[in-house]
């Protein structure tokens, strides 16, 4: 086998478990560590170009309706403004992730409260944003802006397929043990801590931008397509990128409103969404609300599952939060009804926010979970245990590799969890109720085609080459330790290069795909190379050991210079994913634990310890995996206590644009996390036998919070976030 | 930011002249900053007061003086504050953060704006940002909103932490005025209430510029600052007390309490103290405390639960402040 | 006038409105300190002035006349890491990056107004000698926010740092 494979069938070699150089797994630290702690590392808008200009844009003051007239003359005299553009070609949203073509233009036809319009152009910043604030714009407001999903005229599609089999209706009339709850989350944003940013310049023939973007082969189409070039005459250029999240799968309107400035006007333009901006024009994750019906018999087994869900978007998005994700193969119940109901509303477009679906679906779910083993009266591990299918519910296909029971067990005792007769409000500390909760993760394994370049050269060091990026998630670091072990190399001889379209196209970062996708064409380059110097020293690959930069064929040792004998050794492996999918239920698993305090008096509610323990395949790097699961942690807090992006239900704005008062969790609101790595190989996940773990670690997070509250203080809350006058609310005189 | 013509004063008198001319003085500027990038505020000129020489703590007597320049931090540092204010040192260090509190100065903080979202959203009509404009907080998401002293026309919090805590302490602000005279204002009547003025955060008069606040005589008695908050930092407060309260044998001797996120300026109800007076704790007597406070209190939606969170959040505060436990 | 920043002299004669931050990151060319949210609001551009951690995108570089300005390029360089630096890279404190110039810079002043006994929100007693708790460091280090969720390894580097110190 060499350079490409397409997955089909499960790769049962483990050949990485194999190779001699042992450092796949290891808690290496990232080789872009130092540039990061030094703040030598360039984000998107950090580059020094000549004679940049700086554009800052001017976004809908109106939900709905048509820009009739933007007045230029009113900012044309301010000093230092360049120009006002409000080019057909400018994109009104963001693209959805994976895209590859440009997002809805006509910026002149307003759909929601921040929508971009037009974009001022001046010598410096403080003069352009100066100036977008002067720009006098005219509307014409339409008066039917849909902005309150619960609003009766909103028109709603039910969205895809639903799963329906047998009666659920009946299972629940009949079941031993019944839950029929509705529980609501409310809109989120990404807010990666970088703004999303860009720097355009255009040379006549070529556009190229530095741009804070998560997959560069899409990203590359959909701004060449935006406006009007061909895919080859654009570059693009992430080396960092300063946080996603989701919220960079696509080009979004500050990195198109550049380019058509610095293509027509003939030099470089710099613009910085303004951190409001990101919340108001980018990405939020939509608000759901989600009816679980659960059915078990005596025993604890579930008979009828449903989950059923409301969300919502802008006219023409085809992107729907996707809540029942995890749903569909979690858990048991031949009477299951899925379906996922979308609401078409005039707010800020809805796309991927970390974990897209699990993260909003699983915390309502294990929630429900919890009020079933309440009910029933056991231990909530025990009643997650007894309900591990066979076999896929509804598809009929046997799971690959899971390890839910053994994180359900593994977490259950790093945490000390005791189960058994639980009844809340048994631990009261001065004023505060103490209790404990858990919850199952799971997420969906994704894959997607990547390609990579691997070059070994003459002196025994090797490079790396995709356009893949790290967007805090390590794929530096694994990419080397990869390359390093199937190529027997010490990680700091493999240089990883990222970030740049102008390399072979990777995976992109989103869906936890990174890895385990670009992984594995590395993985597959790596394997070529390996076939080429076996063929140099006249055996077979498998028969050939490379370590620390020596080549050893039966008994033989061999310095990889001296098999090079000066010539550099080039292959691109090239990773699709094949049919693998349709064969096997492919997720990570996990199980979270945590103790929580609630003051009895004003509902305040604080994590106290947090343990997660996870199974995601292959542990490529134990360090940025850890991390990896740690932050979905932290975004489990917010998910369940403090995060909201509040609309105003009259004019369909964001209220709460900033990050004074859109409550992403501080150091104080994070305990010491406890990370449990659950060792586990998948074969049919990848070649790597490796799965993601960047959003695992948020799915069902904010579940064991709230199951926690409820053991703490007796108060079971269903619509998230979960803030202390809610929390209040419910509480008895403390 | 618009542009603004940018001076430096040297001492009082040139920063007086500045600000009688119609320049803003900025010191920390954490707050003023802010506001003019979003161009809630639109200066024509600063004078930048950082190098006038308003810094210091300083004993008067009994009182204690804090200049106006003096930061948050060297505020809640000082050991006589630790030691003889501490509800004002906790009071600093529940608000912002180190980087902020560094900047932030006495007489800035006191001025500190609300935090309200329509205010800060400047295509929102908004009476105080722009008079006559309406309140869209009224009828609309008014979470961290008033619930008491609010008027039809605003509906806006005093976001801040220390003057809760001073208005406990019963704090004066000295002001130098425009004609070179100097006033004093008690905190408890620095700040107004919206009434039909809300555009008028406290009672500053044009040209007028903070030069200290002066604390009483220590009170002695246990200092309690607890502050409600949807996050365990960096959150401005849904409900806060700052509470000075003396025993003599089993009884409240004194009791001096303020409230921050409840109205357009820290509130303080000198019946609540009065009825607290003379008695010996009871759940019944901060029930009536409560009743006292919070009647007439009324909530806008959003922010009804603030009604029984201060209830809630003063019995609390009672419970400790007046309990054997140190 | 000029601004002392990082030992260097750097002249500053531009717009008044130009914030520190802004003025290190595009004068300077210093983009260490990074601009997260323009409002004080993330910590992401917080540096030392005359000593003391502030966020430079609310304070004006005008403002700044003579003042010693230390950035995260004042404390180490990528042959030369500073103690902090180099234990956020040993426990991965950090992820994308985009916050942690500004977490250590914080961390650093953290440190000394700890030394000199500054209290905080969460200490449970305003007299005596201050203790470097966790609580205590998370509070100290909530003005920084971090979005891709460091900040157990946060608190576990600084913890090492402070360790070795004493």
């Amino acid at each position: 086998m060499t350079g490409s494979l397409e997955m089909d069938r499960p790769d049962d070699r483990n050949r990485l478990d194999a190779m001699a150089q042992g450092v796949i797994g290891k808690p290496l630290d990232r080789p872009d560590g130092p540039a990061k702690v030094t703040g030598s590392a360039r984000y998107a808008a950090e580059y020094a170009v000549e004679n940049c200009a700086e554009g800052v844009l001017v976004t809908a003051t109106i939900s709905k309706g048509q820009v009739v007239a933007i007045d230029e003359a009113s900012v044309r005299d301010m000093p230092g403004v360049i120009a006002v553009i409000s080019d057909e070609r400018m994109v009104a949203r963001p693209a959805q992730g994976g895209a590859g073509e440009s997002p809805v233009r006509n910026v002149r036809q307003v759909e929601y409260w921040g929508q971009p319009i037009a974009l001022v152009v001046a010598e410096t910043f403080e003069q352009a944003r100066n100036a977008s604030k002067q720009l006098r714009i005219e509307y014409r407001s339409d008066d039917d802006a849909a902005i309150d999903q619960h609003s009766r005229d909103v028109p709603i599609e039910t969205h895809g397929e639903p799963t329906i089999q047998g009666n659920l209706d009946k299972a629940i009339s009949q079941a031993a043990y019944a839950v029929e709850v509705t529980y609501t989350t409310e809109c989120h944003n990404s807010a990666p801590m970088e703004p999303h940013a860009s720097i355009a310049q255009w040379d006549g023939t070529t556009l190229t931008v530095h741009s804070s973007l998560q997959m560069l082969k899409y990203n590359v189409k959909e701004l060449a397509d935006a406006v009007g070039l061909d895919p080859e005459d654009v570059r693009l250029l992430s080396p960092y990128v300063g946080g996603g999240f989701g919220s960079k799968l696509g080009i979004s309107p500050e990195g198109v409103a550049a380019s058509i400035a610095a293509m027509e006007l003939g030099r470089a333009v710099r613009v910085v969404l303004l951190r409001q901006q990101v919340f108001q024009c980018v990405m939020r994750r939509s608000e759901t609300t989600q009816r679980l019906r659960l059915a078990a018999d005596s025993d604890g087994r579930l008979v009828g599952f449903g989950h059923e869900a409301l969300v919502s978007n802008l006219p023409g998005e085809t992107f729907a939060e996707p809540v029942t994700q995890a749903s569909d193969f979690l858990y048991p119940g031949e009477n299951r009804t899925l379906r996922i109901d979308l609401a078409r509303l005039n707010l800020v477009t809805a796309g991927s926010v970390r974990a897209p679906g699990e993260a909003v679906g699983m915390q309502a779910l294990e929630g429900a979970m919890d009020e079933l083993a309440m009910k029933i009266g056991i231990d909530p591990v025990e009643l997650r245990l007894r309900n591990i299918p066979e076999r896929h519910p509804a598809k009929d296909i046997p799971y690959s590799s899971r390890k839910l029971a053994e994180c359900l067990k593994a977490g259950a005792e790093r945490f000390g969890w005791h189960g058994a007769r639980r009844s809340p409000c048994h631990t009261r500390e001065g004023e505060w109720w103490i209790g404990t909760g858990m919850a199952t993760a799971a997420r969906v394994h994704n894959l997607n085609e990547a390609e990579a370049r691997v070059t070994l050269y003459p002196d025994g060091t090797a490079a790396v080459a995709s356009d893949m990026t790290d967007i805090g998630t390590g794929t530096y670091t694994v990419l080397g330790q990869i390359a390093a072990e199937m190529l027997g190399l010490d990680r700091n001889d493999v240089l990883v290069r990222l970030g740049d379209s102008s390399f072979p196209p990777g995976a992109g970062s989103g869906g936890s795909w990174g890895a385990p996708s670009t992984g594995s064409a590395v993985f597959l380059a790596c394997e070529a190379i390996r076939t080429r110097l076996a063929a140099r020293l006249g055996c077979q690959e498998e028969e050939l050991t490379l370590q620390d930069g020596f080549a050893t064929v039966r008994g033989q040792t061999t310095a990889l210079s001296d098999v090079l004998k000066g010539d550099q050794i080039e292959e691109v492996g090239h990773f699709k994913a094949g049919e693998i999918s349709d064969k096997f239920s492919a997720a990570m698993y996990g199980a979270f634990f945590t103790e929580v305090a609630v003051n009895a008096y004003t509902g305040e509610a604080r994590v106290r310890r947090f343990t997660g323990a996870f199974g995601f395949g292959r542990v490529l790097n134990a360090k940025t995996a850890t991390s990896q699961c740690m932050g979905g942690m932290v975004w489990g807090i917010g998910s369940a206590l403090t995060e909201e992006e509040i609309f105003d239900k009259r004019y369909g704005h964001v209220v709460n644009p900033d990050l004074a008062e859109y409550h992403v969790p501080v150091n104080l609101d994070v305990p010491h996390l406890d990370v449990v790595l659950v060792d586990e190989r998948d074969p049919a996940a990848s070649p790597l036998q490796a799965k993601g773990v960047g959003e695992l670690g948020i799915c069902g997070a904010a579940g064991a919070i709230g199951n926690a509250i409820h053991d703490a203080c007796g108060v079971r809350l269903r619509s998230f976030p979960f803030t202390p006058d809610k929390i209040m609310a419910e509480l008895g005189d403390p | 930011m618009k542009p603004f013509e940018y001076n430096r004063a040297n001492d009082l008198d040139h920063a007086a002249r500045l600000t009688s001319d119609g320049a803003r003085p900025i010191a920390g500027g954490t707050n003023l900053l802010d506001l003019m990038k979003l161009e809630i505020e639109t200066p024509d000129a600063l004078v930048d007061i950082n190098r006038v020489p308003l810094g210091g703590i300083e004993p008067d007597g009994d009182e204690l003086r804090i200049g106006a320049l003096v930061t948050n931090s060297a505020c809640a540092a000082d050991e006589r504050i630790r030691r003889d204010y501490p509800v004002l040192a906790r009071a600093i260090l529940a608000g912002a953060t180190f980087q902020l509190r560094n900047k932030a100065t006495t007489a800035g903080n006191l001025c500190q704006r609300t935090r309200c979202y329509y205010f800060y959203n400047t295509e929102m009509p908004c009476n105080k940002r722009e008079p006559g404009s309406g309140c869209s907080a009224i009828g609309g998401f008014n979470r961290i909103h008033a619930v008491l002293g609010a008027s039809d026309a605003c509906i806006a919090t005093y976001p801040g932490d220390m003057a809760v805590a001073l208005c406990a302490l019963n704090a004066t602000v000295e002001i130098a005025t425009a004609e070179g005279h100097t006033r004093s204002v008690p905190v408890r009547a620095f700040h107004r209430l919206p009434d039909d003025a809300p555009e008028r955060d406290n009672v500053l008069e044009p040209g007028e510029v903070i030069t200290a606040v002066v604390l009483p005589a220590p009170p002695g008695g246990k200092h309690v600052y607890r502050k409600v908050r949807d996050r365990s930092s960096y959150a401005f407060a849904l409900v806060s007390i700052a509470a000075v309260v003396r025993m003599d044998g089993g009884a409240i001797a004194s009791a001096a309490l303020a409230f921050g996120g409840l109205a357009h300026k820290p509130w303080h109800d000198e019946r609540v103290d009065a009825l607290l007076v003379g008695e010996v704790p009871s759940d019944a007597l901060f029930d009536k405390a409560a009743d006292l406070l919070l009647d007439g209190a009324q909530g806008h939606g959003t922010n009804d639960f603030k009604i029984p969170m201060a209830r809630r959040t003063l019995k609390a505060v009672l419970r400790e402040v007046t309990g054997d436990a140190e | 006038m000029a601004l002392i920043i990082n030992g260097r002299e750097y002249a500053f004669e531009g717009d008044p409105r130009t914030t520190l931050l802004d003025f290190l990151r595009r004068d300077c060319d210093l983009t260490g300190t990074k601009k997260g949210c323009d409002h004080g609001q993330c910590g992401a551009c917080t540096v030392l002035v005359n000593g003391q951690r502030i966020n430079s995108c609310l304070t004006l570089a005008v403002m700044h006349d003579g003042e010693s300005v230390t950035t995260i390029e004042g404390l180490g360089t990528i042959d030369d890491l500073h103690p902090l630096q180099a234990a956020f890279v040993k426990h991965d404190g950090y992820q994308c990056g985009y916050c942690t110039p500004g977490q250590i810079c914080s961390a650093k002043a953290m440190l000394e107004e700890a030394a000199n006994n500054w209290p905080s929100f969460v200490s449970e007693n305003l007299s005596g000698e201050t203790r470097l708790t966790p609580d205590e460091i998370r509070e100290r280090m909530s003005g920084n926010l971090c979005r891709c969720g460091a900040y157990s390894n946060i608190v576990d580097a600084i913890v090492e740092v402070m360790e070795r110190e004493q």
